[in-house]
């Protein structure tokens, strides 16, 4: 068959991609955000074309969406991009942009992660939207993540409210093709000064907060009317009620059904719902995590099942979805003939946790505060990865740049058997570990702060900083020296290290633990994997010189395995070479000095 | 209502083995057939030397961008435990095809106690064979090596994709090469080449042999004894430094001193390293 070329009207983008290419299409001329995931590759995307917008990382979500504020207030259409946890931390500007409104659109993307992927929490950021009462869309794939940019900067604009565009790490990353339209160059309204709208005295709020609730009854009108929410009709059995990811799956399973497929979420067309319950005999809402749907449905006198069939934990999935109908009695109940603890066998049993990459050089340092005795209060990144074994070094993570201020909280609260080290990662340090900084100095604490600077944002795949010298199209700019801005606030103790020297690393660390009030020490090697892959030659084990010691084992590297050569109960080890950088740490530790750099990389033949 | 004739393929592996750019070239080859495509895939955290996975679904219709356990046509696995780990997503009657270079994580190697196995499941082969009609095993990393470059792995495995796929090598080879740096265009389209003309069965047969997770030998019948002369200890703290169980510490006298015995591996370091001869394991 002949192959048929690319219409160059469609592409496969995923979901991140097609929000992009739906703020190109609709004129957005201000995006900003902090990398994280499901979201990072919004703003990437972005950076991509070569347009007239304007694209940054901002150190944190809150800065995100105070510029874009700004950015709507000029008259420019904005989106502002963050994962479910980083609008916790632009809450404060949120709660109230919601009661100043906008002028040009903004339109706030959260990525929330059912299942929790890659985060801290799986909370549901639909809440948000009736919190601050300002509407939220939910499109449940990628064509409609980049059609919904457009309804959410219309409705932005008519309404005088921010949006939120709700996406998940399914939705975010699920590939499909999208329909392109041409590229509109970004219009721009002008700034208009209006005190009594963008001047939250508690006098002009008061005001305010009744405009946001004449809002919301005009936004409850859009809603019955609007083509955001679509009623496909089915047999009259059962009616499903349901939005994003899960209508898919509700598609897959249960085609025959009565469908509400509800993309704008919050304010709910209550109407349409008390018509649409009324078509079907048997009323159900599918929808992941909380029963936000489910509650103001049950609040407002609909009789609905939910979640007693379909769970609140953890992402959905066709067979979850099918055993949830099978649970309500829609489908026939399964054959027995399953053997689910052979399945659980395996998964328990094949057990990969993530690991931190060969040569990284955030290993090195846990080593050292495991030997210190140190209590390790971690924060966000990849660093968190040194919670599992071999290093199992840090016993605490929250929650965004939590470290200094809970390092603090744990030092003047305790008893002073144990160092108390708290270690961020660069990227961390800009988003919010400069204010505990300042904490911990104004209240005299006796701390030692490791700041982990791998000179990017590593976690969600490289991003650059204020700390980096470059911006997210990659231009030179200014740098924020880490040292300088801690000495500038008044640590006395600061101190750069090399994380490949491990006696250099001990001395150091040491050496901070024992000043008598705040220290600071400073890694200064990049990150292994970006925005480079570093690789140099690798190293081998010679066996014969193996003593079994386990040494280099507890560096937990992924390129150090054992080999089935037993010394004294003990195994001896051997090196991938196909996944060893270089790093020379093991070779370093090894007391035997049976690691040796290999001659040539035996990974790549010349060819 | 979905179309019956919706392919689903899931492609698996470790993060770093190129699964996601091999989803991609499969993406862009039904694309090019203009069959609608969905792709799933989770990036973050997870890839960091964790479980990586690609559900591509495509056909005339596609819901749901995941893959139902049980319904998969074929499974790409590029490790041979993570071909065990996702097979209950393959039909009864679908294809498993995996590499068989292991790629064993370090929370396999940790058990510290005597003789103790690594982690790390046996029998992989026979428990796909019981669960799965046709298993393609094949060493696709050595053949990427000999070819020139590992990291070719992916895209020879693709090539043994494309054997039980309907799309010809040519629509195959237009989609590397639109997904490929341009300098390795040509090495990748000899591994695919490479892979596509592997004949099965090709690998080595293991013996059969039952799965089996780690077996525990017996515990160790007593914790050793490590004794620290404190007259002849100077402090230098290389026994504390050395030992891998951290079983050493320095006391207030600054003197080492025993805190945890029974972690003891008996390496001996701290003993053999002594300058003064102030340790002895027992």
């Amino acid at each position: 068959m002949a192959t048929t070329t690319l219409t160059p009207a469609k592409e496969l983008l995923s979901g991140n991609e097609a929000i992009a290419r739906g703020a190109l299409e609709n004129g957005i001329r201000v995006a900003t955000g902090y990398p994280g995931t499901p979201s990072t590759e919004i703003l990437e995307t972005l950076a991509r074309y070569d347009a007239e917008h304007y694209v940054s990382w901002s150190p944190n979500e809150k800065v995100a969406l105070d510029v874009g504020v700004g950015g709507a207030l000029a008259g420019s259409r904005t989106l502002v991009t963050m994962k479910h946890v980083g609008l916790n931390v632009a809450a404060d500007t949120l709660m109230s942009v919601a009661y100043t409104g906008v002028r040009a659109a903004l339109v706030i993307v959260t990525a929330d992660d059912p299942g929790v992927h890659s985060s801290q929490n799986e909370q549901d950021n639909r809440i948000y939207a009736r919190f601050a009462e300002i509407p939220l869309l939910e499109p449940s794939d990628s064509q409609e993540a980049k059609d919904f940019v457009q309804q959410a900067c219309e409705i932005s604009e008519r309404f005088d409210t921010p949006v939120l565009l709700r996406s998940t790490t399914r939705l975010s990353h699920t590939k499909g093709m999208v329909s392109l339209g041409p590229i509109a160059p970004p219009p721009v309204l002008g700034y208009e000064r209006n005190l009594a709208k963008n001047v939250l005295v508690p006098s002009n709020a008061r005001v305010r907060h009744e405009k946001v609730l004449e809002r919301s009854a005009r936004l409850r009108e859009f809603a019955e009317e609007s083509s955001l929410n679509r009623w496909e009709r089915g047999s009259n059995a059962v009616g499903v009620i349901t939005s994003g990811m899960a209508y898919q799956y509700v598609k897959e399973v249960l085609p025959e059904a009565s469908i509400l497929k509800l993309g704008l979420i919050h304010p709910l067309p209550l109407d349409l719902l008390r018509k649409f319950a009324a078509s079907v005999q048997r009323l159900l809402v599918v929808e992941e995590l909380e029963p936000v749907i489910e509650e103001q449905l049950k609040a407002a006198g609909i009789a609905v099942e939910g979640k007693e069939f379909f769970p609140r934990l953890g992402e959905f999935s066709p067979e979850r979805v099918r055993q949830g109908f099978q649970k309500a009695g829609v489908l026939p109940s399964p054959p027995k003939n399953m053997e689910p603890e052979k399945g659980l066998a395996v998964q328990e049993n094949l057990f990969r946790p993530p690991a931190l990459c060969p040569g990284c050089p955030h290993s090195v340092p846990y080593l050292v505060l495991k030997k210190l005795n140190a209590l390790v209060v971690g924060d966000i990144g990849c660093y968190t990865l040194a919670v599992y074994e071999p290093l199992a070094a840090i016993e605490t993570t929250l929650a965004m740049g939590c470290s200094i201020g809970m390092a603090v909280g744990l030092q003047k609260g305790g008893d002073g058997a144990r160092p108390i080290v708290a270690t961020i990662g660069d990227s961390t340090f800009f988003h919010s570990g400069i204010p505990p900084l300042i904490d911990a100095l104004y209240n005299n604490a006796r701390i030692t702060v490791l700041i982990l600077d791998n000179q990017t944002t590593a976690m969600t795949g490289g991003q650059e900083h204020a700390g980096t010298g470059k911006n997210i199209r990659g231009e030179k700019v200014r740098t924020i020296e880490i040292a300088k801005l801690c000495k500038a606030l008044g640590v006395e103790h600061v101190q750069g290290v090399d994380p490949y020297d491990v006696a250099a690393v001990f001395r150091t660390l040491k050496s901070a633990i024992n000043h008598d009030g705040v220290s600071v020490v400073i890694t200064n090697r990049p990150c292994v994997v970006s925005p480079v892959t570093i690789r140099t030659t690798p190293y081998a084990v010679n066996g014969k010189e193996c003593d079994a010691c386990q040494i280099c084992m507890n560096l937990g590297c992924p390129a150090i395995v054992w080999t089935e050569e037993i010394h004294q109960g003990q195994h001896k080890v051997t090196i991938d070479a196909r996944t060893c950088m270089g790093c020379a740490v093991c070779a370093l530790l090894c007391p035997t000095e049976a690691i040796v750099a290999l001659a040539n990389d035996p990974a790549r033949r010349a060819v | 209502m979905e179309s019956p004739a919706t392919q689903n393929v899931l492609i698996v592996g470790v993060g770093g083995q190129g699964v996601l750019l091999a989803s991609d070239i499969l993406g862009t080859v039904c694309l090019g057939r203009g069959y609608q495509v969905k792709k799933s895939e989770v990036h973050g955290m997870a890839k960091r030397g964790g479980v990586v996975y690609s559900h591509v679904r495509y056909g005339t219709q596609v819901l749901s961008p995941t893959i139902e356990p049980g319904t998969s046509d074929v499974l790409l696995a590029f490790e041979p435990a993570e071909a065990l780990r996702w097979s209950k997503y393959v039909k009864p009657t679908g294809t498993v095809i995996v590499n068989t270079q292991k790629r064993i994580p370090p929370a396999a190697c940790q058990d510290r106690r005597p003789d103790a196995l690594t982690r790390y499941p046996r029998g992989i082969e026979q428990a796909l064979r019981s669960q799965i009609e046709d298993v393609r095993r094949f060493d696709a990393e050595t053949l990427a090596f000999e070819l020139g470059d590992l990291r070719m792995c992916n895209t020879v495995l693709l090539g043994a994709l494309s054997r039980v796929c309907e799309f010809s090598a040519e629509e195959w080879l237009a989609a590397i090469e639109k997904s490929v740096k341009p300098r390795t265009a040509e090495l990748n389209r000899r591994a695919f080449l490479a892979g596509r003309s592997v004949e099965f069965p090709c690998a080595e047969e293991p013996q059969a042999e039952e799965l089996v997770f780690e077996k525990r030998e017996a515990a160790r019948d007593e914790a050793p004894f490590i004794e620290i002369r404190q007259n002849w200890c100077k402090g230098c703290e290389i026994c504390v430094r050395v030992c891998p169980q951290n079983c050493l510490v320095m006391n207030g006298s600054k003197l080492a001193e025993v805190a945890k015995a029974e972690t003891c591996i008996r390496c001996m370091l701290c003993e053999w390293l002594c300058p003064d001869l102030a340790v002895s394991v027992h």
